[in-house]
């Protein structure tokens, strides 16, 4: 046992070690199962379920738990709770949704939910750090995964190519987080978040400092596709497997802002007046140009992926208020967009058969009467990325919009609720396929038990969070404010 | 009676739910279930018009339970004269509506019924909370019903509008959002309680500036549905594309919505702010007369001429509102109610021949009278009530406004009451191009007159309009207490309501000349 590492640290990382532990379990079981397709492909993605459930369970003895453990390396409390919570059902849907979808591509599936739980593993470390290299390490562990599952699909050309941008562009924004991450780490001799903070605080306006501020935006903006550092995303998420794609716009985006909360409020308070202007001006732009570039879209996919920037967009908005509302507000939305997301993408997959790749507008063409419950879901997903009550997307856009009032970017707040009305011109356009023109060729488009689960959980979640959110917002707001040193949120007030 | 305003609001939703259970081949089944419980939501509304205090001046039959306590939002429901009349005029459009669509929609049955239901739940929704973000939720939830209304079931250009009349009023309404979040949070910062009680509200004092901003955010939100002109453009497409169920409804009881707002929150809660805006709502009013008046007379279309005339008439509601004294309170919701009557008559009035020839020329039309006389002795009182003909409802709300108005002003006095002249030149002239002359065009002899449902479906609007233009004291009543609430915060010109006054005084001599503004019993009106 190395120094300084005692048997308590094993204890609080506990989840870590049991999703590690399991997809190890997964890559033993991909080569110990006999080679019929079918019943080790379905025992494999049972294991994955397991082990996802369990690593749920084992989270349960740190409910109100709140440390530092292995020397201010990882954080164990409500914030990283949460986001943990999120990405394990993000996890779980995304598996019950590739079932079939790997059936149809004919892809392997033991690497597939290996690299599924290795980049939660990843997202999981990067809530709970609090030191710049254990945020990396999970960033990493993150991303290389992802990369490799964006190109699974190994002959479908789109895929690779998905795979190929995601990488070299994903490895040069790496890069200068890093190199922003050393500036931080020159300027105050530590790499822990909360060690740096009152250092860091006497030299707010040093220029180098402001310097790595705009490094790790840039970084940051891109793991969340920003932008003007966005560029990626739409080619990615068109290329990469349907529930890939969904697991990138889910985890990959709430753990980039998790790691962005921990930075920015836990490591950089004291600069906020910068940041949060850089952060204001992304959150404009961002939104601002994912709706109006989502408006043109005929692929489905590409469309979500500019809803999804828009998305980043609104959740910025959070940020910029920087109140433990506006990151409660955020806490909330994340985890409403995840499911309206997860589930909107979940349709997406069920039109992929066969014969169809079904992720053109027109393919949801009369879809209302070919498969009334996934139009009706679909419906309820677009509402609500729309923000239309009494859907779940009402409730975080209010709220959010409400911190940003708070705080006193009601310009912010009028620029978002703006772009929410722009927003539904492509959600609608979506609907008015489903439900006003005929139907199209092709197989009919039913779906499997696993991904029937996975819809009527996303709809459950969308419908009841939309209507009876009470419980989510307690727990949001008690998360947020196990943020940060006790009382730098007040102080930013 | 604990629960009685969520069993009036919930019994449409149930009624969708219930529908979706049922096959969609089976499409009698679905009208007879769609229709009976249209009827069972009127029937059950009903007791309110009897059991509603019209001396008590609160908020009637309150509900409250705690909804998302952490940020204080409550499912708090509650009514007074006004939200009353209108959820009695929403119930009784809704049985009408759903009762017109027997024979005119033959496609998508089942999901058509589902969405009038679930669209009556929100109506009946905003205008019971006394929440605002409850009330805001129903306001949105209205929105996508309606969409699918106008966008499936609708005529030629039906996706164009729907989305238009889509995008105008999620922008407005958003907007709207803001200003709620920003009073929420001054309400915050002046009592230390996090709340949407719309009542706790109504007690704030806000600053001049803040209230400015916040009336004008609201005023975006509620102008937009009104609506007052420049924002009207969404409402003559959205009204000749809809179906004739979808027209009813939201001439009817939506653009009730925005006057309800008005009435509800921008007055009493931002008084100062709503002041100050008088001259800029009467100008736009002024030109919504006007303008809506003389486009209606140019109109080809029928169902658009009616569309038209609603602008105009809105805007007289408007402007009686502005007017800021209890008669022209008073006037402007009972115009309201009569509006509601009176188009949504017109319109099921255009949807009966449309179903019979498919077109809303006018010029299709002519000498209808004598092929259709039921018809046409029904469309004859409905276009008397439409322009303000004594002894129909239309003469009280009218008269009401105007004699409102002129204490205001006279100059304003003379617009609205240009508008009436051009109001009837406009439905006189559309009266006698489609009902008068010889039947020329061969298409219309063979036209059949009204069947019973048909009939069924004009009956209680006849009822009231008559009743409400011989005996409008019952309407009256209830309104007074409610009027003198939102008169006591928004002119102080007028005494504030002593706490258990017994109206004894009869309301109808509030109409009587030469007591001009009187509110109370016997109360000097003045400036």
């Amino acid at each position: 046992m190395p120094p300084g590492i005692s048997g308590s640290d094993f204890y609080y990382i506990l989840p870590e070690l049991v999703i590690t532990a399991g997809a190890l379990l997964v890559l033993i079981a991909d080569v110990a199962l006999p080679r019929s397709p079918r019943a080790s492909h379905a025992a494999l993605s049972w294991l994955t379920l397991a082990v996802i459930g369990a690593t749920l369970a084992s989270l349960y003895p740190f409910v109100n738990t709140r440390v530092e453990v292995a020397h201010g390396l990882i954080a164990v409390d409500r914030f990283a709770l949460f986001f943990k919570i999120v990405f394990l059902v993000a996890a779980a849907m995304t598996v019950l949704m590739s079932i079939r979808y790997l059936e149809v591509e004919g892809a392997p599936p033991g690497e597939y939910y290996f690299l599924i739980l290795c980049a939660t593993l990843g997202m999981m470390i990067m809530a709970a750090g609090i030191d710049l290299i254990t945020i990396f390490i999970g960033l990493e562990t993150m991303a290389i995964s992802f990369y490799i599952l964006a190109g699974f699909i190994k002959p479908n050309q789109r895929s690779n190519e998905a795979a190929v941008k995601y990488f070299l562009l994903g490895a040069f924004s790496l890069g200068i987080l890093l190199y922003g991450m050393s500036i931080m780490y020159g300027l105050s001799g530590t790499t822990g978040l909360r060690a740096m903070a009152p250092i860091l605080g006497g030299q707010a306006r040093d220029p180098r400092l402001v310097l790595a501020v705009i490094l790790v935006v840039a970084g940051v903006g891109f793991k969340i596709a920003a932008v003007p550092f966005h560029m990626w995303a739409p080619d990615v998420y068109e290329g990469a497997p349907t529930p890939i794609t969904a697991f990138l716009s889910v985890g990959s985006k709430a753990a980039s802002f998790a790691m962005l909360l921990r930075i920015f409020l836990e490591g950089l308070p004291s600069s906020s007046p910068d940041w949060k202007l850089l952060f204001a001006m992304l959150s404009v732009v961002t939104m601002t140009v994912g709706n109006l570039a989502a408006l043109t879209q005929t692929n489905i996919k590409r469309m979500l992926a500019y809803s999804s920037i828009a998305h980043a967009g609104y959740m910025l908005i959070g940020v910029v208020a920087g109140t433990a509302r506006g990151v409660s507000a955020m806490l909330i939305y994340i985890l409403i967009y995840s499911f309206m997301q997860l589930g909107a993408f979940a349709v997406v997959v069920l039109l992929r058969r066969r014969d169809v790749v079904g992720d053109e507008l027109k393919d949801f063409s009369g879809l209302s009467s070919r498969n009334p419950f996934a139009a009706f879901a679909m419906l309820l997903f677009m509402l609500s990325l729309g923000g239309i009550p009494p859907t779940a997307g009402f409730m975080g856009k209010f709220w959010l919009f409400g911190a940003a009032v708070d705080a006193g970017y009601v310009w912010l707040a009028v620029i978002g609720v703006l772009n929410s009305a722009i927003s539904l011109y492509y959600y609608i356009r979506l609907v008015v396929f489903m439900y006003l023109r005929k139907e199209t060729m092709g197989s009919e488009p039913v779906a499997g038990p696993s991904l029937t689960f996975a819809l009527v959980v996303a709809v459950a979640a969308t419908i009841v969070l939309g209507i009876y959110p009470r419980l989510l917002f307690e727990v949001a707001e008690a998360s947020a404010r196990t943020l940060g040193i006790a009382g730098s949120l007040n102080a930013l007030r | 009676m604990n629960h009685y305003l969520s069993v009036i609001l919930f019994v449409p939703l149930a009624g969708a739910l219930l529908l979706l259970l049922v096959p969609k081949q089976n499409e009698d089944a679905i009208r007879w279930i769609a229709n009976a419980v249209a009827f069972l939501g009127f029937a059950i509304s009903i007791p309110l018009w009897f059991w509603y205090n019209p001396q008590s001046g609160d908020f009637q039959f309150i509900e409250r339970a705690p909804w998302i306590p952490s940020i204080g939002a409550e499912y708090f429901l509650g009514v007074d004269g006004l939200s009353t009349l209108l959820i009695l005029l929403t119930t009784m459009m809704g049985a009408i509506a759903v009762l017109s669509s027997w024979t005119a929609i033959t496609e998508r049955v089942k999901e058509y019924y589902i969405f009038l239901l679930v669209l009556q739940t929100g109506m009946i929704g905003a205008f019971m909370s006394l929440d605002f973000l409850l009330f805001f939720l129903f306001w949105e939830v209205m929105l996508v019903p309606m969409y699918f209304l106008i966008g499936i079931w609708g005529s030629a250009n039906r996706l164009y509008s729907a989305i238009k009349f889509f995008l105008y009023t999620l922008v407005g309404s958003v907007i709207m959002l803001l200003g709620i979040l920003a009073l929420y949070f001054y309400s915050h910062s002046v009592t230390g309680v996090y709340s949407f009680d719309v009542t706790q509200f109504h007690k704030l004092m806000l600053p001049y500036n803040l209230q400015w901003w916040i009336f004008l955010a609201f005023f975006l939100g509620f102008a937009v549905k009104v609506p007052m002109f420049p924002f009207h453009t969404w409402l003559p497409d959205a009204h000749t594309d809809a179906p004739t169920a979808g027209s009813v409804i939201l001439a009817a009881v939506m653009l009730k919505m925005g006057t309800y707002g008005f009435l509800r929150f921008s007055l009493p809660i931002l008084p100062d702010a709503t002041r100050a805006y008088v001259p800029f709502i009467a100008v736009l009013s002024i030109i919504g007369i006007v303008y809506g008046a003389l486009v209606a007379l140019a109109q080809k279309d029928w169902k658009r001429l009616v569309a038209y005339s609603s602008v105009s008439h809105m805007a007289v509601v408007m402007l009686g509102m502005f007017a800021l004294n209890p008669v022209g309170i008073t006037g402007s919701i009972i115009q309201q109610l009569n509006h509601g009557i009176s188009t949504g008559a017109l319109f099921l009035i255009v949807g009966i021949v449309y179903e019979r020839r498919h077109t809303r020329e006018i010029s299709e039309y002519g000498g209808l009278s004598k092929v259709m006389p039921v018809y046409a002795a029904i469309f004859l009182i409905m276009t008397m009530s439409s322009i303000g003909l004594p002894t129909l409802n239309g003469f009280i709300g009218e008269l009401l406004i105007l004699q409102g108005v002129f204490t205001y002003s006279k100059l304003w006095a003379a617009f609205a009451a240009s508008g009436v002249v051009l109001g009837a030149a406009y439905m006189l002239n559309l009266y006698q191009r489609t009902m008068f002359g010889k039947v020329e065009n061969p298409k219309n002899e063979r036209l059949t007159d009204l069947n019973h449902r048909e009939f069924a479906t004009f009956a209680p609007l006849l009822i009231l309009a008559v009743w409400m233009g011989l005996y409008p004291a019952p309407f009256l009543r209830r309104l007074e207490t409610s009027v003198q609430h939102i008169i006591a915060r928004v002119n102080t010109n007028y005494p504030a309501p002593a706490a258990g006054a017994t109206i004894e005084a009869a309301p109808i001599a509030t109409i009587t000349p030469g007591q001009t503004g009187g509110g109370t019993a016997g109360t000097p009106g003045g400036q």
